[in-house]
């Protein structure tokens, strides 16, 4: 582990799996949304539903949909500033197979009607893993730098994404690749080393057969010191 | 990558004639690809987290659940009585050490060092030595780059959940780190510092995560006490050059496989010890009904 992950995160208490690790859930959601949640379903399941109020997981996540971060004193406050902002939030318990312990299934819509349903786990030490994206399962911990493809089951929407990123030098820490059906919906989910033009993004997105395209910049993160 | 062992940490640091901060310093800066500027500010940052931490302490707080706040503000009532049976410098560790247990349960900001739960060991141990030794902000960060390189090798090692390897791996690691740091601010010797380690680990090594209601509370913030004063005094005896008979490394290895010798009852799961007596019952149904 790096030496961060040992000292650190400076947090809101009191658990780095079941506070801190549900912001970043909730702010993971946000940045992948693209924008403030107007309205934002939440279950809960395993650990979070059995202990999550008691260890403010309701909160914390609210709070990371807000846009704030683990370490944020609003977080205590979170479900008040939702409903002063206007953000409509709902929380259950919901029983998923196979789902690790601390899981949260979120399913947020923006002003503007965009809408997105995430499902992630909180792994410990404030680490997270999101593991379905509009349904369909993914793997990865927005660490890095990170581009979310949505497109058509068809040939060559890989190679005109890794071409784009070979010819801005930008290189592949990991590819996943995933689909619904054959022909159908596809997901491919890139991590990469250096950060990706914006205009790239922007220019991958009007491809036809592309349906969305969504980066996470971790700069963001490390610029807030955490 | 980080130094897997202790014995390889202090080899290092011996070859190169360079203190063992210095050591992890280096290799952090080449692990992450940071410069000595970066890393050292984020580990400055991390201490004056850990301080104003410690500060914004609210005694009038208490817990969603209720179960705690209030203590460390009783503890320092009692201090100043000036009949304490621990003194002067170990009641304010005792004191710092309840006021981070407490804010962490009530939702303040802290530093997990290692984790969360075991927030308030550090903390207790480094504000206090340097209030007491009028030791500088550098020198305070150094020793938290001791901390965290031993907390590495734990890590490396064995555990620093609860979840996986009981309490000793939360408060345990803690407390094995803050016992190395406190040698390197009195000027002890790597090996030392590598004994401090060692000690403090074998006196918690088999301590269970047996949270009540599953919370970050009880035994929780005790425990944070219990790991402070446990390294100061591995701290003193290393320093007055007693040894540990079993090496920090060995130490490490054996916490786990007690670990993975516990039951999953005593690792987090509130179905074990503290947790499974009839008062921890009792509050959990309690809890159940009104949250």
């Amino acid at each position: 582990m790096n030496l961060y992950d040992i000292l650190g995160p400076v947090m809101v208490g009191p658990s780095s799996s079941h506070t801190a690790g549900a912001v970043k859930i909730g702010l993971i959601t946000r940045r992948l949304l693209g924008d403030a949640p107007a309205k934002a379903d939440i279950a809960l399941a395993g650990s979070f539903a059995a202990t999550g109020k008691g260890h403010g997981t309701d909160r914390a996540l609210a709070a990371g949909l807000l846009g704030m971060q683990p370490d944020d004193t609003r977080i205590p406050n979170s479900l008040e500033l939702a409903r002063e902002q206007g953000m409509e939030v709902h929380f259950q318990e919901v029983q998923l197979k196979d789902a690790h312990p601390n899981t949260a299934l979120l399913h947020v819509t923006a002003a503007g009607g965009r809408e997105l349903e995430l499902q992630a786990s909180s792994l410990g030490g404030g680490r997270i893993m999101v593991n379905k994206l509009d349904g369909i399962d993914v793997n990865f911990t927005g660490e890095s730098h990170t581009l979310i493809v949505h497109n058509l089951d068809q040939p060559g929407h890989v190679a005109e994404v890794t071409s784009m990123l070979s010819h801005k030098s930008v290189n592949i820490a990991t590819m996943q690749l995933y689909r619904n059906k054959r022909g159908g919906y596809a997901v491919m989910v890139l991590e990469t080393d250096q950060p990706i033009p914006e205009d790239s993004i922007a220019w991958l997105s009007h491809l036809e057969g592309v349906i969305k395209v969504t980066y996470l910049n971790t700069m963001q993160e490390d610029e807030h010191g955490l | 990558m980080a130094f897997e062992s202790m014995e390889e940490w202090l080899k290092c640091s011996q070859d190169k004639n360079i203190s063992a901060a210095e050591a992890v310093i280096l290799e952090d800066m080449s692990d992450r690809g940071v410069s000595r500027e970066e890393t050292w500010a984020r580990m400055s940052a991390m201490w004056n987290a850990m301080k104003s931490s410690e500060q914004d302490y609210d005694r009038a707080l208490r817990s969603h659940s209720g179960l705690v706040g209030g203590a460390a503000g009783q503890m320092e009532d009692y201090l100043k009585a000036g009949h304490s049976i621990c003194g002067d410098v170990m009641g304010k560790v005792i004191m710092r050490a309840l006021r981070l247990g407490e804010s962490n349960a009530c939702m303040k900001r802290i530093v997990a060092a290692p984790t969360a739960g075991a927030c308030g060991v550090l903390p207790a141990v480094l504000v206090t030595a340097a209030e007491q030794d009028g030791l500088s902000d550098e020198q305070m960060t150094e020793a938290l780059f001791t901390a965290a390189g031993i907390g590495q090798i734990i890590a490396a090692r064995a555990y620093i959940a609860g979840a996986m390897g009981g309490c000793q791996a939360e408060i345990g690691s803690a407390s094995s780190m803050a016992a190395g740091a406190l040698v390197c601010l009195r000027d002890g010797s790597p090996e030392q510092m590598a004994d401090a380690a060692a000690i403090a680990m074998k006196n918690l090594l088999g301590l269970v995560c047996d949270p009540v209601a599953g919370l970050v509370e009880v035994p929780c913030v005790k425990r944070n006490v219990i790991g402070a004063v446990n390294a100061m005094a591995a701290a003193d005896m290393a320093l007055a050059g007693i040894h540990s008979t079993i090496p920090a490394d060995q130490v490490f290895d054996a916490m786990k496989e007690v670990g993975d010798q516990m039951s999953s009852a005593l690792r987090e799961t509130a179905e074990g010890g503290l947790a499974a007596t009839a008062t921890g019952r009792a509050v959990s149904e309690r809890l159940k009904s009104s949250l």
